[in-house]
């Protein structure tokens, strides 16, 4: 096959070789090709999905895999533990606030991203920093600017005298939450200027030359061209870095345990701690279950949303 | 009448010229605002790599200069005195072989989904962008099981296995993209040419899909790199661990944090992903434009 068969016009397809002629069809190519993929996910991700929904309806654990139904008795112990139900109070508040910051944030860094400036690479680099390193090496970062000693926060505000001793971010319930939503804002805002990036260069220049043109000044522009045409695409953007946020584990599991004493546990770090370490299986697989329903939702609108940028 | 004319023109002119100063003062604010909030941890971090103990360890001290001579001491460590190469080798073998993977899954499935024309094949885009929203927090629990019955617990392979679950989906839809943009008058042209279907996707349009196949190296590269939840539930054993879980679990020795160590990981793991992400960052914006919009 390293050179095209040369074959006469007009009979080439119809008269090749059985294995030649599979290849040329359609049906057979598109199923043959697929198959592999969804296989693949079928068995690892279908598959486990199921698992969980039965694992949370029985009374497995680690010690003792055997199956036993237990109807919805695990969801009822879950919910009345007041540890997860602080975990699903902060998993939402953590996931509404970064995002109401995230999306003011990323929509200005998008729009000073796009203008041409000096030093314009490099500023890239640093500015995609938070989001490219793994999640658990940029919050060591973290862990240790917001040390209970040594933080340089607390030395400058000390230094100006705004300050005696030290805060213990992370040993005081309201500054621990604080610094969670900090370190989740800090590395979903690059991610979400780049997507909305994506959807500032889809707006077509001629848009904006008429706006100039009709004398409609930046702000003009911004307000009743720019953000309408780009609502779509901060959607997304919104949604993915939602998605990102409320399941992620990496940030408060290397930040504070879950700490101090559970207040900033989220929905993963419950279920991990409770399925994994605990080794009750059941009852972390309804644990992380509760996360299902909202990443539906949010699947139906990012959907939704990328059919009104295809409209557009 | 003349005379007035131009003085304001003039006048206009000077208020758009200082109306541009300001936007530009105002951007380049914007500018140093948004780098010093997204660099200052890292910029705290690489200053305490080189530190000295007794320089770190000492409240008067200021924080962000060296009072004492920098060192490589604890840089040196890192490398020579932890199992951090051990981490760094097992990340890059499981990310070569989850690029692999990846590559060898989608690309013929994103061709089965976007050149093919087969009924099913929108609700099926469909399924496997749903797929995609299933995290890792969610399947981790019933996994352990899966992973302990194929006995890859405690192992990199876990990792190579269970990778592809995340970067597939993406991948797939990401380079449907790139392959709606090729025009189909060069697959029917390398079909009279002979080619079958199957020789014209694997010797025509692959390489023109090249951009997207960067994309999606880069992509499923960095996740496996960052991946946390699995490689925590799934790898205990030092000689197995990635970096992002060898680097938080193995440098503090109980309530020992190697402070000086720790930060160099991550400024050393930082920095290169970074360089490859903003040399690749153009493509990613229109890989997922295409994705999005024409998927």
């Amino acid at each position: 096959m390293s050179t095209p068969p040369a074959t006469a016009a007009g009979t080439a397809g119809t008269a090749e070789p059985g294995g030649r002629y599979l290849l040329d069809r359609k049906g057979f190519l598109a199923r043959v090709m697929l198959l592999p993929a969804v296989v693949y996910i079928v068995a690892l991700v279908a598959v486990p999905f199921f698992l969980a929904i039965a694992y949370s309806l029985s009374d497995v654990t680690v010690g003792d895999p055997s199956f036993d139904f237990v109807g919805l008795r695990n969801f009822a112990t879950v919910v009345g533990d007041p540890t997860f139900r602080r975990a699903l109070l902060n998993t939402v508040l953590i996931t509404v606030v970064a995002m109401a910051l995230v999306v003011v944030l990323a929509k200005v860094l998008a729009l000073v991203l796009v203008q041409d400036f000096r030093g314009k690479w490099v500023v890239r680099l640093l500015v995609l920093l938070p989001w490219t390193t793994p999640t658990s090496l940029a919050t060591i970062a973290w862990v240790w600017l917001l040390d209970s000693l040594f933080s340089p926060i607390d030395w400058v505000l000390r230094q100006l005298g705004l300050l005696e001793g030290n805060l213990y971010w992370l040993g005081n319930e309201g500054l621990a939450m604080t610094s969670v939503i900090a370190v989740q804002t800090w590395r979903i805002v690059p991610l979400a200027a780049v997507i909305i990036m994506a959807g500032l260069s889809a707006i077509p220049s001629d848009i904006n030359d008429a706006a100039k043109v009709d004398g409609a000044g930046f702000w003009r522009t911004l307000f009743e061209i720019t953000i309408p045409m780009t609502l779509p695409v901060i959607a997304v953007a919104t949604l993915f870095g939602a998605i990102v946020v409320f399941t992620d584990m990496a940030v408060v599991f290397v930040l504070t345990r879950g700490g101090p004493v559970d207040a900033t546990q989220v929905l993963s770090s419950w279920a991990f701690f409770r399925g994994i370490q605990g080794g009750d299986l059941a009852q972390g697989a309804a644990i992380a279950l509760f996360l299902f329903p909202v990443l539906l939702v949010f699947a139906v609108l990012i959907l939704r949303s990328a059919k009104r940028m295809e409209v557009m | 009448m003349d005379l007035s004319d131009t003085t304001e023109v003039e006048v206009a002119r000077r208020a758009a010229r200082r109306r541009r100063t300001g936007a530009r003062v105002a951007l380049y604010g914007l500018v140093l605002a948004f780098t010093g909030m997204a660099a200052f941890p890292f910029v705290w971090a690489t200053i305490t790599a080189f530190k000295r103990n007794q320089d770190l360890y000492n409240r008067a001290n200021n924080p962000f200069v060296f009072n004492l001579d920098p060192t490589l001491e604890h840089v040196d460590l890192l490398l020579s005195g932890t199992a951090f190469p051990t981490f760094a080798r097992n990340t890059l073998l499981v990310g070569v072989l989850v690029v692999a993977i990846t590559l060898a899954l989608s690309l013929p499935a994103a061709y089965s989904l976007a050149r093919l024309d087969m009924p099913w094949g929108g609700a099926m885009g469909i399924a496997i962008f749903f797929v995609y929203l299933i995290p890792p927090s969610l399947l981790f629990i019933s996994l352990s099981r899966v992973v302990a019955t194929l006995r890859l617990q405690d192992s990199v392979w876990a990792l190579v296995v269970l990778y592809p679950t995340i970067t597939v989906p993406v991948s797939v839809w990401l380079l449907m993209g790139f392959f709606k943009t090729i025009p189909r008058e060069i697959e029917e042209q390398a079909t009279i040419d002979g080619y079958s279907r199957f020789g014209a996707f694997a010797r025509i349009l692959v390489p023109l899909a090249f951009p997207g196949i960067v994309a999606v190296v880069v992509f499923a590269f960095t996740l496996s790199a960052s991946e946390f939840i699995y490689a925590l539930a799934f790898v205990a054993r030092t000689s197995e661990k990635t970096i992002s879980i060898g680097v938080p679990t193995e440098l503090v020795r109980g309530d020992v944090f190697f402070w000086q160590s720790l930060q160099a990981a991550t400024v050393m793991v930082a920095v290169p992903i970074a360089l490859v992400f903003n040399l690749f960052l153009e493509r990613f914006i229109t890989g997922f434009t295409m994705g999005a919009v024409k998927g």
